[in-house]
C-alpha cells in the first residue's frame, strides 16, 4: 500500500531549521521525480474512487480483512543529489509516517525511507527506525546508479541484517542512468513494462556479487515488480553460473536456490497470461509456495485483483501462505 | 567429432567469422581512414577494459582457436572443419561479430570501418563459401549513413538482412532509426539486433554491473527494451512490412513480455493512441528469434511447454552463435521431444521462409 | 577389459593423450604423478571435454576472496563446465545442492587407470 508521497508541506514539521529555511529559499515543495514514476492523473496511479489519505487506506484494509498492511511511501528522496538534505528528507518522512500514519492504528506498518546511494547515511537511518517494530523493512526504489549488491552498498545492507529488516526493492526511482539498457525510453508503457528488467538486474547482482554469502540473513522482498520474468531469469542465471562459476567463486548454490531462499515477491501487478491454465503453469514454475506475499498495492490500480487472477489457481493452503503465512515468516509478525 | 543421427539439414543463422586483426581492414579502407585506423584505432569511450577480464577469451569456445594461428572465427578452413562439414549445414548467416565494435565508432568512422567490413565479408567470405551469407553491418547510430550502406548492398542476395547491435545509444523504436527502416523495409531486409555495442548508457537499468556474469546474464534485459520501444513507438504501424530478428537474446522471457505489455496496454491505452494493436499481435507478427542459448528449464518438458505458449512456431531459427563459448550443439540443443516437424522448421524450413535467397 | 592406451613416460606431467578404445574416445591425462582417464565428452552438449584447460580448484570464503589450489579441474572447452578429474563429478556436483533439481547425468564417464609393466592400463567394462 502506499502513502502519497509527502513535501514540504506535509514533513515540514520535521525538518530543522536550517532545512525547513533552505526549502523555503528555493521554493522546493516536493521531490519531483515522483510525478515521474507516479504520474498523478495517469490510470495506473490511482483506481477509480481510491482514497489516498489514512483513512482511505485503513477503510480499503477494513474491506479486506487484513490483519496488517506495509505502507510504502514513494518519496523521492533518491533523487535529490544534496546527500544532506536528501539524508534529512528521509528523516522526515519517516517521522512523519510515524506520527501521521502508523500511530492510526495497529495493523499497519511502514517501509524505511533512505537515501540509498549514501550507504552510512541510510544505514544510519535504519538504526535510528531500529528500535520501532513498525519499520518492517528498508525501501529502496528498484532503479539505481548502481545495483544493490554492490560492494559500495554493503554498509546499508549490514545495517538492514543487524536490525532484522529485509530489503525491499519497489517499481521506480530516479537515477542519473537511463532505466534501460539501451537509453532513455519515449512513453510511459515503456517505463511501466520495462521496470520488470530492472528486477532482474537487481538479482542478478545480489546474486553475482556474493550479498547471500556475505550476509547469511539477508532477506529481500520485491515489490510492484511482477513476477512472471522470474522462471526465465532463474533459469538463465543457473545455466550461466554453471559455466562462468570461476569469475565469481564464491557462489557456491544455485541462483535458483539462493532465490527461492532468501527473495520474496509481491503478487501485483500480475503480469502472466490470462488464462487460469497459463497461471497455474507460472506458478509451478515460480518452484516454491513460499515465494510469493500478497499485495493490493492500493491505490495504484492493476488490471486484476490477486483473487480474480490467482483466486481460481491456488490451493487453499497456497491462499493461505500467499495472503499471511509468507509474509508473516518474512517480517516476524 | 561427426553425429548426424537424426538431424535435418540445417540453417545456421548466427555464426561470426572475424577478424584476426582490424588491420586486415586496410585494404578495404578508403586512405584517410586507414590512416586514421592506424594513429588512433577503434575507441570505446563507454567501456574502457569493462568485462575485460571475462573468463572466455574474446568470449570463445576454447577449442575454436585456429591451429594455423589468427583468432576464432578468423579461418575459413577451420570453420569449415569445426561447423560447416561437420555437422549438415546447408547454409549459414554470418553475423560479423566486429559489427558490435565498428558499428559503434562515431559515426563517420563506423561508416566506412562497416563499409570495409562488409566489403571483406564479400571477399574472403561470401565469395569462398557458396552456403556462407551475411548481415549488412551498418553505423548504428546514423540512420541516413546507415541506410546508404543498406542501399549498396541490397542488390545482392548473399546480404541477407541488416545488423545492428542490441546496446544502442537510444532505444531502437526511438525515430532517429526511422530511416534505415525505411530503407530495410523497402528492400525487403529484416532488421537483426545481436548482442554486443558499446552505446554508450550503463548496460542495465540499474547502472553499472562488476562481472562478466551479470553483463552476460543480462542481455535479455537489452531485448526486452528493444522489443518494448520498437512496439510502443509504433514503428510497426509506420513500417507495417518491417521484421525483426532477436539474435542471441534468449526467448524464454518472450512470453512474459507479451504478458506484460498486453496488461499495461489495457490500463494505458490512452497515451499510446498511436498503436492499432495490442502488442503481442505485434510481436507475433513482427518478429524472429535464434534460439541460441537455448533455454534450459529445470524440467526439460518446460521447453516445448514454453514454445507453445508462445505461439510463434515459424519463428524460431536455429543457431549455433559458433565459435563463442555459449555455442549450441546442433545435436543436442533441441530436444527431440519437440517432434520432426517442429524440429525440422527450426532447423531450416523457417529460416528458408525469412530468407528468401538461401538456395 | 584392460586397454593399454599410453607407455610410461608418453604423457608429460600435467598433459593428456586422448586414444580411441572400446568404440569410445578416452582422454588418458597424468596430474600430480596419477593418471586419470575420462570420457571425451562432456555430459552437457557432448563437447571435446578432454581438449579443455586443466585448471585449478578455484574455492571462495566469501566475496572477494579467491583460493587457487592445484590443478585439478578439467573445463569443458565450451560451456566451461568444471569436472574434478579425479571423479568426474561436475564442480556444481548437484549432490551438493540442497535441493535436487536437476537429473544425476552431469557427471563425466570416468575409467580406472593403473601402470601395469610400464604400460598405461585403463579398464573399461
Amino acid at each position: 500500500m502506499h502513502a502519497p508521497a509527502p513535501g514540504v508541506a506535509e514533513v515540514g514539521a520535521y525538518l530543522d531549521d536550517y532545512w525547513r529555511e533552505y526549502a523555503d529559499e528555493a521554493g522546493f515543495r516536493a521531490p519531483s521525480s515522483v510525478a515521474t514514476v507516479y504520474p498523478p492523473a495517469a490510470p495506473t496511479t490511482r483506481r477509480p474512487g481510491a482514497d489516498d489519505s489514512p483513512e482511505g487506506l485503513l477503510a480499503h484494509l477494513d474491506g479486506e480483512g487484513a490483519t496488517h498492511a506495509v505502507v510504502n511511501c514513494f518519496s523521492g528522496v533518491e533523487a535529490l543529489r544534496n546527500v544532506d538534505f536528501a539524508n534529512a528528507y528521509a528523516t522526515a518522512v519517516n517521522e512523519w509516517l510515524a506520527a501521521e500514519w502508523l500511530a492510526h492504528d495497529e495493523r499497519l506498518r511502514a517501509g524505511i525511507v533512505v537515501k540509498p546511494d549514501d550507504p552510512a547515511g541510510a544505514a544510519a537511518e535504519v538504526a535510528r527506525r531500529a528500535g520501532d517494530p513498525r519499520f518492517v523493512h528498508v525501501l529502496l526504489p528498484v532503479r539505481a546508479d548502481r545495483p544493490y549488491g554492490n560492494r559500495l552498498y554493503w554498509p546499508l545492507l549490514e545495517a538492514a541484517v543487524e536490525h532484522g529488516r529485509p530489503l525491499a526493492l519497489h517499481f521506480g526511482g530516479s537515477s542519473g542512468n537511463p532505466p534501460t539498457p539501451v537509453g532513455w525510453p519515449s512513453y510511459y508503457l515503456e517505463e511501466y513494462v520495462g521496470m520488470g528488467h530492472i528486477f532482474e538486474a537487481q538479482l542478478t547482482s545480489l546474486i553475482a556479487e556474493g550479498a547471500f554469502e556475505r550476509f547469511p540473513e539477508l532477506r529481500v522482498v520485491l515489490l510492484e515488480s511482477g513476477f512472471g520474468w522470474l522462471p526465465p531469469l532463474l533459469w538463465r542465471l543457473d545455466k550461466e553460473w554453471k559455466g562462468l562459476r570461476r569469475e565469481i567463486p564464491w557462489v557456491k548454490t544455485a541462483p535458483s536456490e539462493t532465490i527461492r531462499e532468501r527473495v520474496r515477491v509481491a503478487v501485483q501487478p500480475v503480469d502472466g497470461p490470462p488464462d487460469a491454465e497459463g497461471l497455474a503453469r507460472l506458478l509451478e514454475r515460480l518452484g516454491s509456495d513460499d515465494l510469493l506475499v500478497y499485495s493490493s498495492d492500493y491505490p495504484h490500480a492493476h488490471l486484476r485483483t490477486y483473487e480474480e487472477a490467482l483466486g481460481p489457481v491456488v490451493s487453499p493452503e497456497l491462499d493461505r501462505r500467499i495472503r499471511h503465512d509468507n509474509a508473516a515468516a518474512l517480517y516476524g509478525l | 567429432m561427426r553425429r548426424v543421427a537424426r538431424l535435418p539439414g540445417i540453417v545456421d543463422a548466427d555464426v561470426h567469422h572475424m577478424l584476426s586483426s582490424n588491420d586486415l581492414l586496410t585494404p578495404y579502407l578508403p586512405q584517410r581512414w586507414a590512416r586514421y585506423n592506424e594513429q588512433f584505432g577503434l575507441r570505446y569511450p563507454d567501456s574502457i577494459g569493462y568485462f575485460a577480464t571475462r573468463p572466455r577469451h574474446f568470449a570463445c569456445r576454447t577449442d575454436a582457436w585456429p591451429p594455423d594461428g589468427g583468432v576464432p572465427g578468423g579461418d575459413l578452413d577451420f570453420m569449415r572443419e569445426q561447423l560447416l562439414d561437420a555437422w549438415p549445414i546447408e547454409a549459414v548467416i554470418l553475423n560479423p561479430i566486429n559489427q558490435t565494435t565498428c558499428g559503434s565508432q562515431f559515426v563517420e568512422f563506423a561508416a566506412a570501418l562497416t563499409r570495409a567490413l562488409n566489403d571483406w565479408t564479400q571477399a574472403e567470405w561470401l565469395e569462398q563459401d557458396d552456403r556462407l551469407y551475411s548481415s549488412i553491418c551498418v553505423p548504428c547510430e546514423d540512420a541516413t549513413l546507415a541506410a546508404a550502406e543498406v542501399e549498396r548492398r541490397a542488390g545482392n542476395p548473399r546480404f541477407v538482412q541488416v545488423l545492428v547491435n542490441v546496446r544502442t545509444r537510444e532505444p531502437l523504436g526511438n525515430r532517429k532509426y526511422w530511416p534505415l527502416y525505411e530503407v530495410a523495409e523497402a528492400n525487403g531486409l529484416p532488421l537483426a539486433m545481436h548482442v554486443g555495442g558499446h552505446g554508450g548508457n550503463t548496460i542495465t537499468g540499474a547502472g553499472w554491473p562488476s562481472y562478466y556474469f551479470e553483463d552476460h546474464a543480462g542481455y535479455p534485459q537489452a531485448f526486452q527494451s528493444q522489443v518494448i520501444s520498437l512496439v510502443v513507438e509504433g514503428v510497426f504501424e509506420r513500417f507495417p512490412g518491417l521484421k525483426v530478428v532477436l539474435q542471441e537474446g534468449g526467448f524464454a522471457w518472450l512470453p512474459w513480455l507479451m504478458w506484460r505489455s498486453d496488461m499495461a496496454f489495457e490500463l494505458l491505452r490512452d497515451e499510446v493512441a498511436h498503436l492499432e494493436r495490442k502488442p503481442s499481435e505485434t510481436i507475433r507478427e513482427h518478429f524472429w528469434f535464434t534460439t541460441q542459448p537455448i533455454e534450459e528449464p529445470e524440467r526439460a518438458e518446460w521447453l516445448p511447454q514454453l514454445l507453445d505458449e508462445l505461439g510463434m512456431p515459424g519463428r524460431a531459427l536455429f543457431a549455433t552463435d559458433y565459435p563463442h563459448w555459449d555455442f549450441d550443439a546442433p545435436d543436442q540443443a533441441l530436444p527431440l521431444s519437440l517432434g520432426d516437424e517442429l524440429r525440422g522448421a527450426i532447423y531450416a524450413g523457417n529460416a528458408r521462409a525469412l530468407y528468401p535467397s538461401l538456395s | 577389459m584392460k586397454y593399454v592406451v599410453a607407455h610410461e613416460g608418453e604423457i608429460e606431467e600435467g598433459g593428456h593423450k586422448l586414444v580411441t578404445v572400446a568404440g569410445r574416445e578416452i582422454g588418458v591425462f597424468l596430474v600430480d604423478g596419477e593418471y586419470f582417464a575420462l570420457r571425451h565428452r562432456c555430459p552437457h552438449q557432448g563437447g571435446p571435454l578432454c581438449n579443455g584447460h586443466l585448471l585449478r580448484v578455484v574455492e571462495s570464503s566469501g566475496p572477494g576472496d579467491y583460493a587457487a589450489g592445484p590443478r585439478r579441474l578439467l573445463q569443458c572447452p565450451w560451456h566451461g563446465w568444471e569436472f574434478d578429474i579425479r571423479t568426474g563429478r561436475s564442480w556444481f556436483d548437484p549432490a551438493k545442492q540442497r535441493v535436487k533439481r536437476y537429473p544425476v547425468s552431469l557427471e563425466a564417464e570416468t575409467y580406472p587407470v593403473a601402470v601395469e609393466s610400464r604400460s598405461v592400463v585403463v579398464t573399461i567394462d
